[in-house]
């Protein structure tokens, strides 16, 4: 029996802001409100059609009444579950079921953060782990680190393959006009750079920018009303096994395995439908584990995978077209800008980095530590 | 029937953990139902559910699962070493290895823990710290071995 959640709910408007550093002291919301009016305006909508608000924040510890209060709504249904960087992969299942439920009828998921032109480094209300605190690790780099180096030990995954996951992503970024950093880099030039927690260096880590991002949906049945293609959530599901990196079961193997799984499910495709996809990179670690755990490639063989450019413009699986957060923006929670950038790609509106032909996109959240793991199966009206 | 505020007395489980570490005794819970060790400490077992845990003595027996060096500048300290240990009874833990270079510690080495003695702003804290097993390190039954 297919699942109600399948093809239910589509996205019609996308909008990003401040992407790298925001003008003129935007702050949070500031950010967030300008990437909503841009959402907003593809789907013909105004802010008084809100009445669905999905968002997390760095800097607001209750971010739906921060926002609804600031955009000046009432919204009929909001969440804000706070899982990370992933939170905003998550909002799209529970949008849809919000729709689908007649709690709400236009979702907007949005999200805003300013963390580089006022903190200068990454905005976290992250608390501290008990446990790891005398042992003074870099949150969260060396808890990543710790997975980068037992998937080493364990596959023989190589520092020149992490630099690849890099390098591919300066690539894409360098078509896209949007994104932070556009110089030339190398593998070379990866692994010569500042160790910070070994074996990740600085190029291995994501940037810190600003930057905001915004998407509304509404229930199928009502896409006709708008001007976008509309791109359907096909499936959708989060997963977890751990909160602190010591409680990862196994440092190689993210709850991907089951997000993925179930997503798949609910859309009914695999790995070999996806045409385009954005994997959460905060490290340069992440999307080889989630290719393997998303059943790109087996247990073991993501170092080998994305070499020699398979994953970067020209490359036969193009992964985080916008350049990611390794080279697009990362304002500390990224979860956003995987689905904005799929959806683009969808819709055939992604310009010099456009995937031909693509239909079925998949978008993946990372949050905490690899603790939280959403994934997205996103596609166009040919797939329903 | 009784009240909780009867039946929830005594000290918690962060506090018991650092009440044997303080006496030089490293104790991990031990799950009765299922027989399962547990690391940290918490009330109740996270593989089966169970709430009867009993403290145990551990042989403070490990070895390197993972393994990281933060490059702290030198003006501030210098490079250290960051691992989760697995312990022989089964729980990993966070940890330092010391006594050998940060960048030397590997993954599959034997180490040894060490209860080690900090001071912070609030107040003295006991730690475990692991050493590598051929150090010939006499184990978890010294108090207070070493300043963290």
């Amino acid at each position: 029996m297919a699942n109600s959640l399948r093809g239910s709910a589509a996205i019609v408007g996308v909008g990003h802001a401040g992407m790298g550093e925001a003008a003129g002291g935007r702050n949070a919301l500031d950010i967030l409100g300008d990437s909503a009016q841009v959402a907003l305006a593809e789907a013909g909508l105004t802010i008084r059609d809100v009445d669905g608000l999905f968002t997390g924040s760095s800097f607001h510890f209750m971010p739906t009444l921060s926002t609804a209060e600031y955009l000046g709504i009432q919204p009929s249904y909001f969440d804000g579950s706070m899982i990370g960087g992933a939170s905003f992969v998550n909002y799209l299942s529970s949008a849809a079921l919000a729709l689908e439920a007649g709690l709400c009828n236009v979702a907007l998921i949005c999200y805003g953060s300013n963390q580089r032109t006022s903190v200068g480094g990454l905005a976290t209300m992250s608390e501290q782990q008990p446990y790891e605190v005398p042992y003074a690790p870099r949150y969260p780099i060396s808890s990543y680190a710790l997975a980068t180096a037992r998937h080493m030990y364990e596959y023989g995954t190589t520092r020149e393959q992490l630099a690849e996951v890099a390098v591919a992503a300066r690539r894409w970024a360098q078509l896209n006009p949007d994104a932070f950093e556009q110089a030339d880099t190398s593998v070379e030039e990866v692994l010569a750079s500042r160790m910070i927690s070994d074996p990740l260096t600085v190029r291995d880590c994501c940037l810190v920018t600003d930057g905001g991002g915004a998407i509304v949906m509404v229930r199928a049945e009502r896409v006709d009303d708008f001007e976008k293609p509309p791109i359907y959530l096909l499936g959708g599901s989060s997963a977890t096994r751990h909160r602190q990196i010591t409680s990862m079961p196994d440092l190689t193997e993210t709850a991907a395995v089951e997000s993925g799984q179930r997503a798949y499910e609910i859309a009914g495709v695999g790995p070999k439908d996806v045409d385009v996809l954005g994997l959460y990179d905060a490290f340069t670690i992440n999307p080889i584990l989630f290719l393997e755990d998303l059943g790109f490639c087996a247990k073991g063989e993501g170092g080998a995978f994305v070499a020699e450019g398979r994953i970067a413009p020209g490359g036969e699986l193009p992964v985080n077209t916008n350049g990611g957060g390794l080279s697009c923006c990362h304002p500390g929670m990224y979860g956003i800008f995987p689905v904005i950038e799929v959806v683009r790609q969808l819709r055939g509106e992604a310009g010099e980095r456009q995937v031909n032909g693509a239909d079925i996109g998949l978008a993946h959240g990372n949050g905490g530590v690899l603790s939280a793991q959403v994934t997205a199966i996103l596609g166009t009206a040919a797939t329903l | 029937m009784q009240s909780a505020v009867d039946t929830f007395q005594g000290d918690g489980p962060d506090r018991e953990f650092q009440n044997y570490l303080g006496r030089g005794e490293f104790r991990l819970q031990q799950c009765q139902a299922c027989n399962e060790f547990i690391f940290y400490p918490r009330v109740l077992c996270p593989h089966c559910g169970g709430f009867d845990l009993q403290w145990r003595l551990v042989s403070g027996d490990g070895v390197v699962y993972s393994t990281t060096v933060v490059r702290r500048r030198e003006e501030k300290g210098g490079p250290y070493n960051v691992a989760i240990i697995e312990l022989a009874e089964g729980p990993r833990m966070m940890s330092r290895v010391e006594g050998i270079a940060a960048d030397k510690v590997a993954i599959g080495s034997a180490v040894k823990a060490r209860i080690a003695t900090e001071s912070d702003p609030q107040g003295e804290r006991h730690i475990v710290l692991f050493d590598l097993a051929e150090a010939g390190s006499s184990g978890v039954t010294n108090a207070g071995g070493g300043a963290g």
